[in-house]
C-alpha cells in the first residue's frame, strides 16, 4: 500500500504508470478489435473520415511548427539564434506559445461589432483548413491485409469532380475573415487594413485565375484522352505529372516556368503574406485589420494565415511541381502498397514545407510594396503575361502543337517585359510621370507667384 | 529670408533619376537581396561569435565610462561624499534628482544631504549629474540589472544609493578619492 502510495506521489514515477497503464488498455483495444479496425481503414468513407481527423491534427502541428520556423528563420537572417529555451533547441516554443495565448485575457473592446467580430477570425480559420480535403496526399494504396485485387483505397479526404475551383472557391473566401474582422472592429487603421486586403484579393485573383487555367489546360493536354476531363481534379492533375519512359520532363513548371512564378506572387499576396501584407502593415496601421484582437481571437488570424500559406503551398506543388512524384522514381508513382503512400505523403509534404521555407525567405528579404505599386505590378504585369500564356497554351491545344512550344513563349514573355521596360523611364519612386510633370508645374507656378510683386 | 527674395538660380529644380532595365524587371533585383539574406542565414559561425546568450554569458562592459545605476560616495571616513551643492540636481536634464541639504554637522564642508532622492525611472542615465559634481560624489556604476516591484521602489534614496557604492566600489573604484581640503 505504500509503496503505491509513494509511486502515485512521485512526480515522473505516476505519469510512468499512467503511460503503461494506458498504453496497454489501448493495444488491448487494438488487438481485442483487430478485425473491425481492418476492415474500418478498408473502407473508403471511413478511411477518408480518418483521414481528414489525421491531417487536421497534422496541420494544426505543422501550423504551430511553421510559426517556430517563421521566427528561427528570421532570427537566422538577422544574425541571431532565435527561440532556444523552451525545450531543445527551442522545439517546445509553439507549445508555450499556445498556452500563453490561451491565458491571455481575451479582450472584446465595447464599440466593436459583437457578432462578426467573433465570427472573423474563425471564418479565416476554417476557410484556410477546408482546402485541405482535396489535396491528393499519397494516391492509390492498399493495407498490405487486403486482397491484391480489391479495390484500391484514395489518400485523400475527398475526390471530387472540381477540386481546382473548389480550392480557387475556398481561398478567396479568406478575405472573408480580413474584411469582417477590419469592419467589426469599428477602428480606422482596422477598416484601411479591410479594404487594403479587399482590393488587393480582387486585383490578384485575375493573374491566379489565368494562371492556375493554364496549368489545367496543360494538364488536360498531357493526360490521355480519354482521361482528360480529369484535369479539374487535382490527383488528375497530379497524374498527369507522373514521370514515364515516353517523355524527358514530366512536371507543368518545366513547360509553363514564368507561369510557375507568377502563381507563386499570387499565392504570396492571397496569403498576404509580405512583400503584400498591406493589409496588416504593422507600421502604418498598428496590425491593420487584427489591430482590436487579442489572444485566442488573434491567434485564430495567425493560425489562419499560416494555413491557407500551406493551402496555397499544396495547391502550386499539385498543379506545376508534380504532386508526389519525382522525376525517375516510377515506384514512387506506380506502386499500391501503404509503404509507398506513405513516402508519397512524405514526398508532397517536403515540397510544401520548401515553399514555405520560400515564403518565410521572401518575407524577411523583400520590402513591402506601397499600394499603387502593388495595383501596378497586378493590372501591368501579372494581368498581360498570364494573359499571354494562357492564349498560347489555348492555341498549342487547339492546333494540337507540340507542348514544349510553351517553354519558348514563357521565356519570350519575360523578354517582352524587358523590352516593355525599356520603352518607358520611370522615376525612381515610382510614381506616375503625369503626376510628376503635375508636380513641376505646380513648384514653377508657386515660384512666379511668389515673384509676381517683385 | 523671405520667399520673394529668392533668386531664379537659387532654385534648381531636379528630376527623379529613372529606374534600370534590371530594376523594373524586379527579378534580378529579388535575387540579389536574396543572396544577402541566404548568405546570413546560413553563416552559422557570424553567429556563434556575435550572440551573447544573456544570462548564461555577459558583454564584457567598459567599467570605467558605462552608465549604469547612479551610487553616492563614501569619503575616506566613511561618510557621504556629498556637499549639497545642487549642481546634479541643476544639471539634470530629466529632473530625476531630489535632495535637501542641511548645516553640516562635520568641520570640513559647510552643508550635507540629508535627502537624496533619485528617481531612477525618470533618468535618461545620461551622467550629466556624473559631470556636474564638484566633489565626484555621485557616480554611475556598471550595475544594469536595475529591477523592481514598484515605482516607489524605483526611487533610490541616500542610503540605497551609499549601498550601491558599497556593492560596487571593488568593481569599480571611486575616480578621485581626495579632490578638496575645502
Amino acid at each position: 500500500m505504500a509503496l503505491i502510495r509513494a509511486i502515485i506521489k512521485h512526480p515522473i514515477l505516476s505519469g510512468l504508470l499512467a503511460v503503461t497503464i494506458g498504453g496497454i488498455v489501448v493495444l488491448t483495444l487494438i488487438v481485442a478489435f483487430l478485425d473491425q479496425i481492418k476492415w474500418v481503414l478498408s473502407d473508403q468513407f471511413w478511411f477518408s473520415n480518418i483521414l481528414s481527423l489525421a491531417i487536421f491534427g497534422g496541420i494544426m502541428t505543422a501550423v504551430a511548427y511553421c510559426i517556430l520556423l517563421e521566427r528561427k528563420i528570421s532570427a537566422w537572417i538577422q544574425d541571431r539564434y532565435g527561440p532556444n529555451r523552451v525545450g531543445p533547441l527551442g522545439l517546445l516554443q509553439p507549445l508555450a506559445d499556445g498556452v500563453k495565448l490561451l491565458l491571455k485575457e481575451d479582450i472584446t473592446p465595447g464599440h466593436v461589432d459583437k457578432a462578426l467580430f467573433v465570427l472573423a477570425p474563425f471564418m479565416m480559420f476554417v476557410v484556410a483548413l477546408i482546402g485541405f480535403a482535396v489535396v491528393p496526399w499519397g494516391g492509390t494504396f492498399r493495407w498490405p491485409w487486403m486482397d491484391a485485387d480489391a479495390t484500391p483505397l484514395v489518400a485523400q479526404v475527398a475526390s471530387i469532380d472540381i477540386a481546382v475551383i473548389y480550392l480557387l472557391a475556398v481561398g478567396s473566401m479568406g478575405v472573408y475573415g480580413v474584411v469582417l474582422g477590419g469592419w467589426a472592429s469599428n477602428n480606422k487603421y482596422a477598416f484601411y487594413g479591410a479594404m487594403r486586403a479587399a482590393a488587393q484579393m480582387i486585383s490578384y485573383e485575375i493573374p491566379l485565375g489565368l494562371v492556375v487555367l493554364t496549368a489545367v489546360i496543360t494538364v488536360g493536354y498531357l493526360l490521355p484522352v480519354d482521361h482528360a476531363m480529369d484535369c479539374l481534379r487535382l490527383e488528375g492533375a497530379v497524374a498527369a505529372q507522373a514521370p514515364h519512359a515516353a517523355s524527358w520532363t514530366m512536371w507543368v513548371v518545366f513547360y509553363h516556368p514564368v507561369a510557375a512564378l507568377l502563381m507563386f506572387i499570387a499565392a504570396l499576396a492571397e496569403a498576404n503574406r509580405a512583400p503584400f501584407d498591406l493589409a496588416e502593415a504593422e507600421q502604418e496601421l498598428i496590425g491593420g485589420f487584427h489591430t482590436e484582437y487579442s489572444a485566442m481571437k488573434w491567434a485564430m488570424f495567425f493560425l489562419g494565415e499560416y494555413a491557407h500559406m500551406i493551402t496555397s503551398s499544396a495547391f502550386m506543388v499539385c498543379l506545376f511541381w508534380g504532386g508526389y512524384h519525382l522525376p525517375y522514381c516510377t515506384w514512387l508513382s506506380t506502386d499500391e502498397s501503404a509503404l509507398a503512400m506513405l513516402c508519397r505523403i512524405g514526398v508532397i509534404g517536403a515540397k510544401i514545407a520548401i515553399f514555405i521555407g520560400a515564403y518565410m525567405v521572401v518575407r524577411w528579404s523583400l520590402p513591402r510594396f506601397r499600394f499603387d505599386q502593388l495595383m501596378r505590378l497586378a493590372w501591368k504585369s501579372l494581368v498581360p503575361m498570364g494573359l499571354v500564356i494562357l492564349a498560347a497554351q489555348v492555341l498549342i491545344v487547339y492546333y494540337g502543337w507540340p507542348q514544349w512550344i510553351s517553354i519558348v513563349v514563357n521565356l519570350g514573355v519575360l523578354v517582352l517585359a524587358a523590352i516593355a521596360s525599356l520603352t518607358n523611364a520611370m522615376p525612381i519612386s515610382g510614381r506616375q510621370q503625369s503626376l510628376l510633370i503635375k508636380e513641376k508645374a505646380a513648384r514653377e507656378k508657386e515660384y512666379e507667384l511668389q515673384h509676381a510683386g517683385v | 529670408m523671405p520667399a520673394s527674395d529668392w533668386k531664379k538660380t537659387d532654385v534648381m529644380n531636379v528630376d527623379q533619376p529613372t529606374l534600370t532595365t534590371a530594376e523594373r524587371l524586379y527579378l534580378p533585383q529579388i535575387f540579389g537581396g536574396f543572396k544577402t539574406t541566404l548568405r546570413h542565414m546560413f553563416s552559422v559561425h557570424v553567429r556563434n561569435k556575435k550572440v551573447i546568450q544573456y544570462p548564461e554569458q555577459r558583454r564584457q562592459l567598459r567599467k570605467e565610462i558605462y552608465r549604469g545605476v547612479h551610487r553616492l560616495n563614501r569619503d575616506d571616513q566613511g561618510r557621504v561624499a556629498c556637499v549639497a551643492c545642487f549642481m546634479c540636481e541643476t544639471a539634470c536634464p530629466a529632473h530625476c534628482i531630489h535632495i535637501v541639504g542641511e548645516e553640516s554637522p562635520w568641520q570640513d564642508r559647510e552643508k550635507y544631504p540629508v535627502q537624496f532622492d533619485i528617481d531612477e525611472l525618470r533618468c535618461i542615465y545620461c551622467g550629466m549629474c556624473e559631470e556636474a559634481c564638484p566633489v565626484d560624489a555621485i557616480e554611475l556604476t556598471p550595475e544594469f540589472h536595475l529591477v523592481g516591484r514598484s515605482r516607489e521602489e524605483m526611487i533610490f534614496d541616500k542610503e540605497k544609493l551609499l549601498m550601491v557604492y558599497d556593492r560596487t566600489k571593488d568593481e569599480k573604484p571611486r575616480k578621485n578619492p581626495r579632490i578638496t581640503g575645502y
